[in-house]
């Protein structure tokens, strides 16, 4: 085990398994899918900020992974971020953070990840100057604009905007926009769904509304549910340890001569 | 899964190559310190590799800070680990399940480059998992004191391996309370 001998390495990717991974294809073993939020994520400005908003399903294939999953993301108390793509992918970017965030963005995802790393997020702050919203693309080309969708409820979501935006929206209407786009892309796009995330930026004060709305109960579960008696499952052995409280280590008295 | 105070982490026993058999006591269940353990699931060379790798991470840790690592911590630390090989993943998909702060239950889940997820109720992985997601879901109840949480555990893994040719030969749970680990197999 020489590899685990060695100090943790320093950071950055490390492309050991690449030979082999490509070997084990050849073999015929499929590499397991990635966990995507095939998403719908929308951002606005209105007169005092900018609304975020996110659904919140992570998928695995058709499969719903995670029905409740977070994709808004704190970058800076005045500054956050919403991720659509490979789940991991968008986690590992929104945690590298830096000054100033749109440029990285750009830096990093056109020079290293080179749309690999396949990761589309938009991002909204307030500052000095103003609310801003930016969207940025797999390969790291980057927009302002004052609205804005991504993700595979994109176009559902788009619809919305481009129908009921106007210039000067106050907070409710703001917030009640970014809900309907995001309700568009839940119940028309199959790769979002689930809840309603809201977040409104303004200068001074963040609210991240998480769970804003949630259109999609589970009205499915049975009141009774299962009741299994003790004993119903075959046990064929049964090894109990007894947890100790662990022994704390205090300062001792200096010893006396 | 989660319960009152209280996880189990369970797995099945077969170790394959594709159809034929190649062992029925394989462990897929690790202890990283007694409240926390790591289920991998996915190629069984990666599934070892990765737990000997967690298991110096945590040593190291234990050395520097003198005390035990927090399951958040490691579920982070298990994250990082995966996605630096994000062009050449493990095929290892974990299942962290342990008792944090004020011993509360925390579970996630990720995929095989490190997308964590976490769950209030259950976590499952591998490849009878769509099954596991049906069962768990309806078989699930919150708040279930630890022997309960043991049979609905086992019914929803016996369940779902069983409708699944490359998982079976029998299952292995561990339910850990804050005083005790209870292990069946």
């Amino acid at each position: 085990m020489a590899g685990a001998m060695d100090l943790p390495p320093k950071g950055g990717f490390s492309y050991d398994y690449c030979r082999r991974n490509a070997m084990l294809a050849d073999k015929g073993l499929k590499m397991p899918g990635f966990l995507k939020t095939g998403t719908t994520i929308v951002g606005l400005v209105f007169q005092d900020g900018v609304v975020l908003g996110a659904d919140t399903r992570a998928t695995e294939g058709p499969i719903v992974a995670d029905k409740n999953c977070e994709k808004i993301h704190f970058m800076a108390p005045n500054i956050y971020c919403c991720g659509a793509g490979t789940a991991a992918d968008t986690e590992a970017i929104w945690s590298a953070r830096s000054f100033n965030f749109t440029v990285m963005q750009l830096v990093v995802n056109h020079e290293f990840y080179q749309g690999h790393v396949s990761a589309a997020l938009v991002l909204g702050g307030v500052d000095v100057t103003g609310p801003h919203l930016h969207t940025v693309y797999p390969h790291g080309s980057t927009d302002t604009l004052p609205f804005a969708t991504m993700g595979s409820g994109s176009l559902a979501a788009m619809s919305v905007f481009e129908s009921q935006y106007k210039e000067g929206l106050t907070r409710e209407e703001g917030i009640q926009l970014v809900a309907d786009a995001i309700r568009a892309g839940i119940f028309n796009d199959l790769g979002s769904g689930s809840n309603v995330d809201v977040c409104v930026i303004t200068k001074g004060k963040t609210e991240y509304l998480r769970n804003h709305q949630l259109p999609n109960p589970r009205t499915y579960v049975s009141s009774k549910g299962y009741s299994f008696t003790k004993g119903q499952t075959e046990v064929l052995y049964t090894k109990i340890t007894q947890l100790k409280p662990k022994v704390e280590v205090t300062e001792g008295d200096a010893m006396e001569e | 899964m989660v319960g009152k105070n209280c996880f189990a982490i369970a797995s099945d026993r077969r170790l394959g190559v594709q159809l034929q058999t190649v062992a029925t006591d394989f462990q897929r269940v690790f202890k990283i310190h007694d409240k926390l353990y790591i289920g991998l699931s996915g190629l069984a060379t990666d599934v070892q590799t990765l737990y000997q790798r967690l298991v110096f991470r945590h040593k190291l840790y234990q050395l520097r800070e003198e005390r035990d690592m927090k399951p958040q911590t490691f579920a982070s630390l298990v994250s990082a680990l995966l996605y630096e090989k994000r062009f050449g993943p493990y095929f290892c998909q974990p299942v962290i399940a342990g008792l944090g702060e004020d011993n509360e239950p925390f579970i996630c889940t990720m995929d095989c480059i490190g997308a964590k997820e976490l769950a209030k109720d259950f976590v499952v992985s591998g490849t009878a998992s769509e099954s596991l997601y049906g069962a768990c879901e309806s078989m699930y109840k919150p708040n279930m004191e630890p022997e309960e949480l043991f049979e609905t555990v086992s019914q929803a893994l016996q369940a779902s391996v069983d409708r699944d040719c490359l998982s079976g030969w029998g299952g292995y749970v561990l339910v850990v309370t804050p005083t005790e680990i209870q292990e069946r197999g």
